[in-house]
């Protein structure tokens, strides 16, 4: 196969990014056009879920990173 | 009575033919065989049958329900898919022990007491020991060999705890235990090592990446869904399984967040997946256990498909750690597109499957009021898409290019692929289709505007995480290194006896009574 694939173009990984971007607005937007049910109140409040994956998965690699590997990092022939 | 024949059986006696046949002959009884069982399972009535008295007890084959229909459902559906991608491979030990190892898992699903239970269980435990030894390098002889002991164990506990609990109630019938007593524990700590609880786990992503590419498909499936079968029949609402369950979905993420191996990766990813389901166990309302049932089924469809995908991989690369892949969606788009699929329905994307099963459990959590459980599921519910949805595919297929050009996997594999992506997409878009079958009725929606946007706004700024950490340099590095997990005690413990063993054997003889000593 010939090289030129969809990624390899700087500008269509740029124009995937604005499109994702884009919908990362209207998902806020959407927010307070959609009625809530909700088991809890934090539910309802203005983009809840939103907030809560991006700190739950930035608290994830940053504990990853720097606090599991550090501990059980080993060399790949550590058992042998 | 019924005019259908024990679904075990024909895996049994298939796998006794399998041998003697050849090439066209033996591939078509290969797939045939999960054909007429699924067949045998629609001729089966509910009810208790297939009933032999022995000693005291009666041992019963056929304890037919709507339950343990659905786990023979999906069995069933997935030897078919997992046979066809290791139809190719010209391995009589792998297919044999593969059958045998279904077959069995059919009969712990569909026994009525605990002793016949227990029988299957440890034939499972030895034939899924022989699919990982049928790599045959010296890493999966060693890691095999962990596995089998590290299931004995389970398997001794299991059988301790069923003659204490017989010899307490008179019944050795498999049902409802509950959490009373030594013997109740010792059942669960038997089941609870097959279902890879925290701790007890280690053997699960020491063994499955170790096996053969096709070989570990099987194994991932029916070893931790029977133990979760098992455990919505004996122990539905016990309150500590939530509790359980919640750390399984919690703590694997961060192994897997820094996990190379890209088959551990899913290794991690399924013991959180499990934990989904054992917290529904816990909670134990019908609508988690619906939940729990439901996530079994999509899950081994999804958790399957991911691990085909990257069997493909391994199969036309040779590679499979994420430092040597990347770009593999310029030679492989069939394979890149059924993964996203696997990593869609993993994340519980809407209109994919795992959104239509795990929705249950989390609403049922939430329905609890159990505040504590929610956050974690719904951490977890971003992590697995952080992992899995994202991670996995990223790597292999997109990243940076690793140059690597091959071609697409054989047609078999293909196909397979292909029927669990296909099944992925239906049960997300016809969630009645798999609701229809489960234990309690279902009176729930998960497709509701406000639930929709909830989960995509959870899963898309999980993205953004990713992305940014990515476009920024903070995303951990992949690296060839191993990642210590609780193995070490075992591992390293051997080690230490065995010294002691060979230079002061009354020392070694101490420290196992001292390690018992901690243990007790």
């Amino acid at each position: 196969m010939k090289e030129g694939h969809f990624f390899d173009k700087p500008q269509n990984v740029k124009r995937f990014l604005m499109g994702f971007y884009i919908s990362l607005v209207l998902l806020i937007v959407a927010d307070f056009f959609v009625p809530k049910h909700a088991d809890f109140p934090w539910e309802s409040f203005p983009s809840f879920y939103a907030t809560y994956g991006f700190v739950a998965c930035v608290g994830l690699v940053l504990v990853a990173k720097y606090v599991l590997r550090p501990l059980v990092k080993r060399d790949e022939n550590y058992y042998d | 009575m019924t005019s259908a024949i024990p679904p075990a059986a024909i895996f049994i006696i298939g796998a006794l033919f399998v041998p003697f046949l050849k090439g066209k002959a033996k591939q078509v009884t290969l797939l045939v065989i999960p054909l007429i069982t699924f067949l045998d399972l629609l001729l089966m009535p509910e009810g208790s049958y297939w009933v032999i008295h022995f000693l005291d007890y009666d041992i019963t084959f056929g304890r037919v329900d709507k339950l343990s229909m659905v786990f023979g459902y999906i069995f069933t559906i997935m030897s078919f898919i997992s046979i066809l991608y290791a139809i190719h491979v010209k391995d009589d030990m792998q297919h044999v022990a593969a059958l045998l190892y279904v077959g069995s898992a059919l009969g712990a699903v569909f026994v009525g007491d605990f002793l016949s239970l227990f029988v299957f269980l440890e034939i499972m435990t030895i034939t899924s020991t022989c699919i990982i030894w049928s790599r045959r390098t010296e890493a999966s002889y060693s890691a095999g060999l962990r596995y089998i002991l590290v299931h004995i164990f389970g398997g001794l506990c299991l059988l301790a705890g069923i003659l204490i609990h017989a010899h307490q109630t008179g019944s050795i019938e498999f049902g409802l235990i509950g959490l009373n007593g030594l013997g109740s524990y010792l059942i669960l700590l038997g089941f609870g090592i097959n279902c890879a609880f925290p701790v007890l786990h280690a053997w699960l992503p020491d063994a499955y990446p170790e096996a053969s590419i096709t070989g570990t498909i099987f194994v991932s499936v029916f070893t931790t869904k029977t133990a979760v079968y098992a455990l919505v029949r004996s122990y539905p609402g016990t309150e500590a399984l939530i509790a359980v369950g919640a750390l399984m979905t919690v703590f694997p993420i961060f192994f897997a967040v820094i996990e190379n191996d890209l088959r551990k990766v899913l290794a991690y990813s399924l013991i959180n997946q499990v934990g989904f389901m054992v917290v529904g166990i816990g909670i134990g309302t019908e609508l988690s256990l619906n939940g729990s049932v439901s996530h079994a089924f999509t899950n081994i469809l999804f958790e399957g498909l991911l691990f085909l995908c990257m069997g493909a991989v391994m199969h036309q690369t040779g590679k499979i750690n994420a430092t040597d892949l990347g770009g593999l969606y310029k030679s492989m788009p069939l394979t890149a597109a059924f993964c996203i699929v696997g990593a869609a329905s993993i994340s519980a994307f809407p209109l994919f499957s795992g959104f239509v099963s795990k929705s249950m459990i989390i609403s049922a959590s939430g329905h609890g009021g159990m505040t504590v459980v929610w956050f974690m599921l719904l951490f977890a519910s971003a992590g697995v898409f952080h992992h899995a949805g994202i991670k996995i595919p990223f790597f292999a297929f997109f990243s940076h290019d690793s140059g690597i050009r091959t071609k697409e996997p054989p047609l078999n594999m293909l196909i397979a692929m292909g029927i669990a992506a296909f099944l992925c997409i239906f049960i997300g878009v016809f969630p009645g289709s798999l609701y229809s079958i489960l234990p309690y009725p279902v009176d729930f929606e998960p497709y509701t505007a406000s639930h929709v946007l909830n989960q995509v706004q959870l899963l898309f700024f999980s993205a953004l995480a990713f992305c940014l950490l990515i476009l920024a340099g903070i995303y951990p590095a992949e690296i060839r290194a191993i990642n210590l997990d609780a193995d070490w005690f075992y591992r390293k413990g051997a080690k230490v006896f065995y010294w002691l063993a060979s230079r002061r054997m009354p020392w070694a003889v101490l420290f196992v009574i001292s390690v018992g000593f901690v243990i007790y």
